[in-house]
């Protein structure tokens, strides 16, 4: 047991604060998330000068043009970006889900093509795996791939697709052999967002805000060389795309809320709280450390095991609750302001947005109900409910 | 940062484990020839010389087994206060103490020797009168004293700072340790427990709440580890860990062992079965020393009324742009 940073850990998120102070563009800084994630030039020149200081894919093998570092620089990394209030690469579903696919499952030829433009924030990529009908129950998806000569051709619908705006490539699950059922029969596709036969269009969101998209898949031609392990072997693949989605999200995660709640205290400071919200902002700074601390356990299994533990399957179940309640006990700090938007609200109308994106913590990457589910099924063993 | 346990320590859990099942009330003599009352006493006074998260995995055991005697009283809250020659009668078994923190002391009924707080010291109390109460958990008893007066002078009132850290975090491990015992009972019960053809636990409506009873004690236990090590190693976070570890620690448990009572149905409900027992222990913590609505007020305060924001958990050598 030992609470500092490592000599190592602490020489990097020193150079890692010195280099935020001096490269956040202005024009960047104060990141609130939502839209943000997708704006502009200045984002794409953001993420090339993270590739530039080496902090893009710090956990991916050096070959492969990554930092080779422990998961540990990752979370020090996220945690330092969130205080700083940076907005990430990009390229984040590229850097968290398919290129880490791509490594474990790839081949030679896939990995030389599509890992650097991810780094380096040339290519943007997306992920189409819900469908209409298959959200929770993914297994359940409909989008076909027929296998025709050299290449397959796609036609169905996937939603819920952040970055497909903007995309240039997607990591797509589809259904290979139709005689087969749920989780046999799908194979993992490398997807050309600009193939003929790609519709995105955007869904706007209860914020106002389109962070979504639906993809329509018409016909789309895809070449066998584009698929990623196995024809008909895609769920075991897919899994490893979600593995990483939960697996880096738990430092990420608990960055974010650091900075929820401490603006929730910087807005009790300004405007006063009676005892029983002062009580309430205790409880969410208490749950803070807590998810803090139990990334470190989980971390700290991961570093020595190289598996993770199981405390980390809970971490987005918990940040997720909490800052639903944190960013509802800010609109109750506001009283009678809270119902003002934008740049009639106090801040901007920073709390009026993140509540009302806040209901979609609990649906996104894993409703509540399902992680609940795993917890319950894989963690304490409690017998299968389907 | 590492907030794992070495592999000694794990050992020392499993020993401690297996000990306290063979053994439902070992003596304190029996204690100390374990090792267990002079882990953290010095080895020149013929202790172990280990430190505080050697101590947090008895704790979190003993508070398994709901162990009845003097041990969270003596080593938790009184051997700060002890000079040299008495701690080494600790270690060695031969005495056993409690300290007055407040009206009700602490397990009455097994220690030894009594100390009390007067003026700037702590001193020990000679010659009272001790009348054991009667409490809704009987393996934690409280007590009164009376009259006596104060002999030996043991320690600076200033040793009260480390005392109350060490206690409320010994508490919250104690209830993590009984936490966790109730969840492994419910989930036994859920996954044998039979109805309408299932077991229960196939059952959403049961295996959610069990679930979010996994969560809220990872979240504690993780509370208690942190605050085990900010006092080992005297951080200044000490104080608000050991806050935020106590008041989230002993409402897990209470919750915890609400949601087995429930899970278990009517029988969760009896005398005979072990679970109102670990109950009533998870309700003596949320009690004893400060309460939850209490700590949660120290930790407000800290966060609202202080100059400064308080610093960060995780350590580095860059004190510039932390806070605020």
């Amino acid at each position: 047991v030992d609470l500092r940073d490592t000599p190592e850990e602490a020489a990097f998120r020193e150079e890692l604060r010195a280099w935020l102070e001096e490269s956040v563009p202005a024009a960047l800084g104060g990141y609130r998330g939502g839209e943000e994630r997708f704006e502009g030039p200045a984002l794409r020149a953001w993420s090339r000068s993270l590739h530039d200081a080496g902090y893009a894919g710090l956990t991916w093998p050096e070959e492969y043009g990554g930092g080779g570092k422990p998961y540990t620089f990752q979370a020090i990394f996220l945690e330092e970006l969130a205080r700083a209030e940076a907005p990430p690469h990009v390229g984040v579903i590229g850097l968290g889900m398919a290129g880490p696919t791509i490594i474990a499952h790839g081949t030679e030829e896939q990995k030389s093509r599509y890992l650097a433009p991810i780094l380096s924030a040339k290519e943007i990529w997306c992920q189409g795996f819900s469908e209409p009908g298959a959200g929770s129950d993914l297994a359940g998806l409909r989008t076909s791939a027929r296998l025709d000569g050299d290449h397959f051709v796609l036609d169905g619908q996937k939603v819920w697709s952040s970055f497909a705006h903007i995309a240039d490539w997607c990591v797509l699950l589809a259904r290979s052999d139709p005689e087969a059922t749920r989780h046999a029969g799908l194979t993992y596709l490398i997807v050309d967002m600009h193939s003929p036969g790609i519709e995105v269009r955007p869904l706007r969101q209860l914020t106002g805000e389109a962070e979504f998209n639906e993809i329509f898949v018409t016909g789309v031609e895809v070449p066998v060389e584009n698929v990623v392990g196995e024809v008909d072997g895609g769920w075991d693949v897919a899994m490893t795309t979600l593995l990483h989605e939960r697996g880096t999200l738990g430092f990420a995660l608990q960055a974010s809320l650091e900075v929820q709640v401490r603006k929730l205290v910087a807005l009790a400071r300004d405007r006063g709280a009676d005892p029983i919200l002062r009580d309430r902002i205790a409880r969410e700074w208490i749950e803070l450390q807590a998810l803090r601390m139990t990334n470190v356990r989980a971390l700290s299994q991961l570093v020595q095991t190289g598996v993770p533990g199981p405390e980390g399957s809970i971490a987005k179940l918990v940040w997720s609750e909490a800052n639903q309640r944190v960013t509802k006990l800010a609109l109750e700090l506001l009283g009678p302001d809270a119902p003002l938007a934008e740049e009639n609200a106090p801040y901007g109308g920073y709390w009026q947005y993140q509540q009302l994106r806040s209901r979609g913590n609990t649906i996104e990457a894993g409703t509540s109900e399902i992680l609940r589910s795993i917890v319950a099924e894989r963690v304490l063993g409690l017998p299968r409910s389907r | 940062v590492d907030l794992s346990f070495s592999s000694e320590q794990d050992e020392l859990r499993a020993q401690t484990r297996a000990y306290l099942e063979e053994h439902a009330e070992p003596t304190w003599p029996e204690l100390a020839e374990l090792g267990w009352t002079g882990v953290s006493v010095a080895e020149q006074d013929g202790g172990a010389g280990l430190g505080f998260v050697e101590e947090a995995v008895l704790f979190e055991e003993l508070g398994r087994a709901l162990y009845h005697g003097p041990f969270f009283s003596t080593i938790a809250v009184t051997l700060p206060a002890l000079p040299s020659d008495l701690r080494a009668e600790v270690a060695a078994g031969q005495a056993s103490w409690t300290l007055a923190l407040g009206p009700l002391v602490s397990d009455l009924d097994s220690a030894d020797r009594v100390a009390i707080v007067g003026g700037d010291g702590i001193y020990e109390l000679e010659g009272a009168k001790r009348e054991v109460l009667s409490t809704t958990d009987v393996t934690r008893p409280l007590g009164v004293v009376r009259g006596g007066e104060p002999g030996r002078r043991l320690a600076d009132a200033g040793a009260l700072v480390e005392i109350r850290l060490r206690a409320l975090t010994a508490l919250a491990l104690e209830a993590c340790g009984v936490a966790r015992h109730a969840l492994e009972l419910a989930v036994e019960h859920a996954s044998s427990r039979e109805q309408f053809g299932r077991p229960i636990g196939a059952y959403q409506a049961v295996s959610h709440p069990l679930a979010d009873a996994y969560t809220r004690l990872e979240l504690a236990r993780s509370l208690a580890l942190w605050s085990a090590c900010c006092v080992a190693e005297r951080d200044e976070q000490a104080s608000l860990a050991a806050a935020a570890a106590k008041a989230a620690a002993a409402e897990a448990a209470v919750e915890i062992c609400e949601t087995a009572i429930q899970v278990h149905g009517g029988i969760g409900f009896t005398w005979e079965h072990p679970l109102h027992r670990l109950y009533k222990r998870a309700l003596w913590i949320e009690s004893f020393l400060a309460s939850g609505t209490q700590l949660r007020a120290e930790v407000s305060g800290v966060l609202l009324d202080a100059r400064r924001d308080p610093a960060p958990a995780t350590k580095t050598p860059v004190a510039a742009g932390q806070g605020g």
